[in-house]
């Protein structure tokens, strides 16, 4: 059984959508509306429900000075291509109170139609802020990995539709090595600012989609230390139980008098 | 449309002349292709300038809000009471108290159990699918081990109140008052867990707001439940010593925790602090916390002390409130999210 990766790569992201538009084809995703945002082309802003592949456009003025010796750019234009991370220990998998949303054979996070009943929860507890609920439609959605793709051997609809190998598809493993080569590279090319985007050390135990970025994670709305919300379950729980224990006290001390 | 960089995908995908086609493997090929051909900057990355600094993307948000509507604070309130009342109960029976007062606590702990699942179900995105919560049990969810909690509660007060009736109208059988005593020790259980793990739902959340204070929104829950349920006999009639004790008791707690809620001034704590929300919990901190206690010390005559439990009701039905739309604004503000995280 092989667990599959997306890495997504921001310095050969060409900011063209081909991600965005052949994920709503491939997944039949509907239409959520078009506003002129005026944040530089993009006017997607953010994962939804009925948004897969998020491509972000990030200008940003050179105030800390050249990078590269040869540079004359003003300011940097960077772009990349967001998607579900597929957490290796996912909030909304955790929380789902139907069941609905399930690990499949290839290590994603799937959220099965036929069974979500809309309860919401999952909104509240990604730590990424990816997935969401239909209006119109009361379920939650969320990239599905191409699980239907996957299973017939085929690549997700994004990263068969990249034209600069910005989004790779493959074994989470082998996509982990290229990774850290990847940035290993740019570093040496000086991109002193290049990184992986990866939270190992947290409580989301790692992501079956990472990123290399240029700059810090929060420049691309990443969270710098994503926690699954189950890490606070403990000390929530302990002072539930300790106040129950009090309220419950506090009516025998009532009664007694 | 020729000034648009990406005219190209556009017009592919937009072209009304043309059905869409069910994406092929052939069509994905010439997204791709076309993509490469209208790409911005051909296809070749820039050498860029080091960039320093943390701001968020355009400052929007990173997590999502919160969809649920008034259903869901409104269940709170409604569950914490019942919860609440069903402890009540079995003490008031365990100190002998009068019969009437136990069988009034079980009737209020048996209509909000039977009234709280129509608050859920409508708040489902797909109601006709509640069941669906049936299908599992997962102790690492809240909702899930709530769902579980609200039935046991249902079947459990049914079974108290039940045998209590039946006690009322003399059949003392050995076994039905087993059978009331198993039924209220294990509802007073469940009705505990019912009032306080709402606290938990909202805690182990990603929202910041709630995620930072995990740990007082349990308590805050279950002053909200206690101070309620006792309001609730009150405006029933028990205008009785322990009912007023308990109302003096969670007022007082009520209280502390606006005082703590207002000094913990952290970025996180912002929608507590500023904004509709902030206005919503303050008001709702005054009534059920020192408007309540100072009715409460100020005169114990009838109406006074009506006014009292309302005065708490309200303000704790509004901090539900208040806590779900802090949340909201919470989820809005990416900041104080880096920050928090940064932190820790």
């Amino acid at each position: 059984m092989t667990v599959s990766a997306f890495l997504t790569d921001a310095t050969l992201c060409i900011g063209c959508k081909a991600c965005e538009v052949a994920c709503k084809e491939w997944n039949e995703v509907p239409a959520d509306g078009m506003t002129w945002t005026g944040l530089s082309y993009d006017n997607t802003q953010s994962l939804g429900a009925s948004t897969w592949r998020h491509v972000m456009f990030l200008e940003q003025p050179a105030a800390a000075g050249p990078q590269l010796a040869e540079t004359t750019d003003p300011f940097r234009w960077v772009f990349l291509s967001d998607v579900c991370k597929h957490c290796g220990k996912a909030g909304c998998l955790e929380a789902c109170p139907t069941g609905a949303i399930m690990r499949t054979h290839v290590g994603s996070v799937l959220v099965q139609k036929d069974v979500c009943n809309g309860c919401g929860y999952c909104v509240v507890t990604c730590p990424f802020g990816v997935i969401d609920r239909r209006p119109d439609d009361g379920r939650a959605f969320k990239c599905t990995f191409c699980y239907d793709r996957q299973k017939s051997g085929l690549i997700p609809a994004c990263a068969k539709a990249c034209p600069t190998q910005s989004i790779q598809f493959g074994e989470l493993a082998e996509l982990q090595e290229r990774a850290q080569m990847r940035v290993h590279e740019l570093r040496e090319r000086g991109y002193h600012d290049a990184r992986l985007y990866d939270p190992q050390e947290t409580s989301v135990q790692g992501v079956h989609a990472f990123f290399v970025i240029l700059g810090e994670p929060e420049n691309y709305n990443f969270p710098p230390a994503p926690e699954a919300p189950t890490a606070y379950l403990k000390s929530a729980w302990t002072s539930a139980v300790i106040c129950a224990a009090i309220a419950f006290g506090i009516i025998c001390v009532a009664f007694a008098f | 449309m020729s000034l648009l960089p990406f005219n190209g995908i556009f017009a592919l995908s937009s072209d009304p002349s043309t059905p869409a086609a069910k994406a092929t493997e052939a069509r994905l090929d010439e997204i791709r292709k076309a993509a490469a051909e209208s790409a911005p900057r051909g296809g070749r990355p820039s050498p860029a300038p080091q960039i320093r600094g943390r701001e968020s993307y355009y400052g929007l948000p990173v997590l999502k809000a919160p969809v649920w509507t008034w259903e869901v604070p409104l269940y709170f309130f409604i569950g914490g009471i019942a919860g609440m009342s069903a402890c009540l109960a079995l003490v008031a029976q365990l100190f002998g108290n009068e019969a009437a007062l136990v069988r009034s606590a079980l009737w209020v702990a048996l209509l909000g159990a039977a009234i709280c699942p129509v608050f859920l179900i409508a708040d489902l995105g797909r109601p006709e699918r509640f069941l669906a919560m049936l299908r599992v049990a997962k102790i690492q969810s809240p909702m899930s081990v709530g769902v579980w909690i609200l039935v046991s509660f249902s079947g459990c007060t049914f079974v108290a109140l039940l045998a209590n009736e039946l006690i009322a109208r003399g059949y003392t059988d050995i076994l039905i008052v087993g059978v009331n005593w198993a039924g209220e020790c294990t509802a007073a259980l469940t009705g505990l867990i019912l009032a306080a793990y709402t606290g938990v739902l909202l805690g182990a959340t990603a929202n910041p707001v709630w995620s930072h204070n995990r740990r007082a929104l349990p308590a805050h829950f279950l002053a909200a439940a206690l101070g309620g349920a006792a309001g609730v006999l009150e405006l029933l009639g028990f205008l009785i010593t322990p009912t007023q004790l308990i109302g003096v008791v969670a007022a007082v707690i009520e209280t502390l925790l606006g005082v703590h809620f207002e000094l913990n001034r952290l970025p996180v704590n912002a929608p507590l602090h500023r904004g509709k929300s902030a206005t919503a919990f303050r008001i709702a901190g005054v009534m059920a916390g020192p408007g309540a206690l100072v009715l409460r010390l100020v005169s114990q005559a009838p109406p006074v002390r009506r006014t009292a439990a309302v005065c708490f009701l309200a303000g704790s039905l509004l901090s539900r409130y208040a806590w779900i739309w802090a949340g909201r604004a919470s989820a809005m503000d990416p900041e104080a999210l880096f920050q928090m995280q940064r932190k820790s």
